[in-house]
């Protein structure tokens, strides 16, 4: 086959592929800005016949979604924030400080990384139930305040930090809480950046556990709040459409915006051995 | 090593305080439930024992005879074993395509397509599970519009029996191949050029240089894309949940995932439930225990 030819039907695949992958986030929006009932019309319509808000604005007035969206926001950022911190202090710990039986530990913590979540779901739920945090925002962030992934990727990264500089700062009478502050965690901050937005977007696209732990419709998350939308108001497309645009729009915006970050994250947790 | 010595102390009471919050999270909330899964299912526990906990009994292996017993759990895992054998090698196989396709040296605006096969991926589950929902309505729905366009009848995607299975697992592979053609591509840039170049001044065609040298390279790829889509299409729950009212038609749709979520958290069955959720993790665990020995004696 001759290059040039080869070269327009590569491109072609691509076009079908990328249209094919677009298709249905672009519909989502088109279909969200139609007047009721547009998007159930026959022959069905692929853009709005003139493009309305007013979904949106039922959705924030009588559905009251921007509580919704602040429980999403609040879930996902604090365990961001709250794993970050403890898979760093734990992750560096596995790699940097001298303790006695430290790899025989990090050893049976990475066999337990291959037993599948699902099953500690049942007990997890009647042991948070005994501490009173069923339908509480802790108990949805508490869980995955820390994970062996986390804890395993910050370590590899961690050991790559020269012991000379911890023991040189411990000569010069700096305390390990001082040293994992001012010399480690910095150091750590590409690593940080990426296990950051990987866990942002994790927890805002979470649902089984959300769904099971959040009983009042008050606290909802984004998809659970979705998933109970969907069975009431199944015949409005367009709502649904709207709700869908909300859940995934700021998802997608963070990933574009930090891309690269998000990318060499998930390759980095894919190659390493 | 004077110093060092008197600093070891000091060093093991700082990994005490560093470690304690993870391992405390980890152990609380991660292994302890695991070790209680297989006591509970065990147990009758179920929605008197929620009330008072007096009222929870021993019964050995009753759950998992009544399982083996049960035509629901053998119809949910029927449907599982079908979308994981069916749609994992399928987004794996979409994804390597992809990724043989930008990885060519023909192909421009390489990082503009990366991004948009990878948007998907970054989307909810349950937010595009609910547009497929409607873009596989057989009247208005997009999907049978389009294929309209090529002269086929419409189908009825999620109400039919046959073809709700296959709708879900389209809606899995689009969401999905983007992440493994992100390490696929990374995997494929890691190859040597000059193995090709060698193979080539030997003589070999394209498609060999593909079967020997491209496929054996990703091995390691491959291994740890199948462990992991194994893993994460066994759990499949969200999209049985949204998109056919909780396993239609006719339980065509209903996962083990999704048995275990009825059983436990909407019967309180959670005796009956754990056993599920056992057995569901043994045949995970085997599944990739399997693809490891698989990659060993590949390699023997």
């Amino acid at each position: 086959m001759k290059r040039p030819v080869a070269s327009v039907l590569l491109h072609l695949v691509l076009l079908v592929g990328g249209v094919a992958a677009l298709a249905p986030l672009a519909w989502m929006v088109a279909a969200s800005l139609m007047p009721t009932g547009e998007a159930n019309s026959f022959p069905p319509r692929f853009l709005p016949s003139r493009p309305t808000l007013v979904h949106y604005r039922e959705l924030f007035t009588r559905l009251n979604i921007g509580r919704t969206f602040g429980s999403s926001l609040l879930v996902a950022s604090a365990t961001t924030i709250v794993s970050l911190l403890f898979n760093s202090m734990a992750g560096y710990a596995f790699a940097k400080l001298r303790f006695p039986g430290r790899d025989r530990l990090f050893g049976a913590l990475l066999v337990a990384m291959v037993i599948p979540a699902p099953i500690a779901m049942l007990p997890l739920f009647l042991l948070l139930r005994s501490l009173g945090l069923v339908n509480s925002y802790a108990g949805v962030v508490l869980p995955a305040a820390s994970t062996i992934l986390g804890v395993f990727l910050i370590r590899q990264f961690a050991r790559g930090i020269p012991d000379d500089l911890l023991d040189a700062a411990r000569l010069d009478g700096a305390g390990e809480l001082k040293l994992y502050r001012k010399i480690v965690l910095p150091l750590l901050r590409p690593v940080l950046t990426t296990l950051a937005i990987v866990t942002f977007l994790a927890t805002w696209n979470d649902f089984i556990w959300p769904l099971i732990v959040l009983t009042d419709e008050r606290r909802y998350t984004l998809p659970v709040a979705l998933a109970s939308l969907v069975g009431e108001h199944v015949q409005d497309t367009e709502l649904m459409m709207a709700g869908s645009v909300l859940t995934v729009l700021p998802v997608l915006l963070l990933f574009l915006l930090l891309q690269k970050q998000y990318i060499e994250g998930i390759t980095l947790g894919g190659l390493k051995e | 090593m004077a110093v060092d010595r008197r600093r070891v102390p000091g060093e093991v009471r700082a990994a005490l305080f560093f470690l304690a919050p993870g391992l405390l999270v980890i152990g609380l909330f991660f292994l302890l439930p695991i070790a209680a899964s297989v006591l509970l299912s065990l147990t009758d526990f179920d929605i008197y024992a929620l009330g008072d906990v007096r009222n929870v009994r021993v019964v050995g292996l009753r759950n998992f005879s009544r399982l083996l017993a049960d035509p629901l759990f053998w119809t949910s895992l029927r449907n599982t074993f079908y979308f994981v054998l069916v749609g994992g090698p399928l987004t794996l196989s979409v994804a390597l395509a992809a990724a043989l396709l930008l990885h060519s040296k023909l192909v421009r605006w390489k990082g503009l397509f990366r991004t948009i096969f990878f948007a998907p991926y970054i989307t909810t589950l349950v937010a595009v599970a609910i547009v497929f929902r409607y873009l596989y309505h057989p009247r208005f729905g997009g999907l049978n519009r389009v294929l309209e366009l090529f002269g086929i009848p419409a189908i009825d995607w999620l109400g039919n029996p046959k073809w709700a299975m296959p709708a879900i697992i389209l809606l899995a592979v689009w969401k999905n191949f983007g992440y493994a053609m992100i390490l696929f591509i990374a995997g494929l840039q890691a190859i040597p050029e000059s193995l090709y170049e060698a193979a080539r001044l030997d003589g070999a065609g394209r498609l060999q240089l593909f079967r020997r040298i491209t496929v054996p390279m990703l091995a390691p790829t491959f291994l740890f894309l199948g462990v992991l889509t194994t893993i994460g299409y066994f759990q499949f729950f969200a999209e049985p949940y949204v998109m056919t009212g909780g396993g239609g038609p006719l339980n065509a749709t209903l996962s083990t995932g999704l048995l275990m979520y009825k059983q436990g958290f909407r019967w309180w069955n959670m005796g009956y439930a754990a056993a599920i959720a056992v057995v569901l993790g043994l045949v995970i665990l085997a599944f990739s225990a399997l693809q490891f020995r698989i990659e060993r004696r590949r390699n023997a």
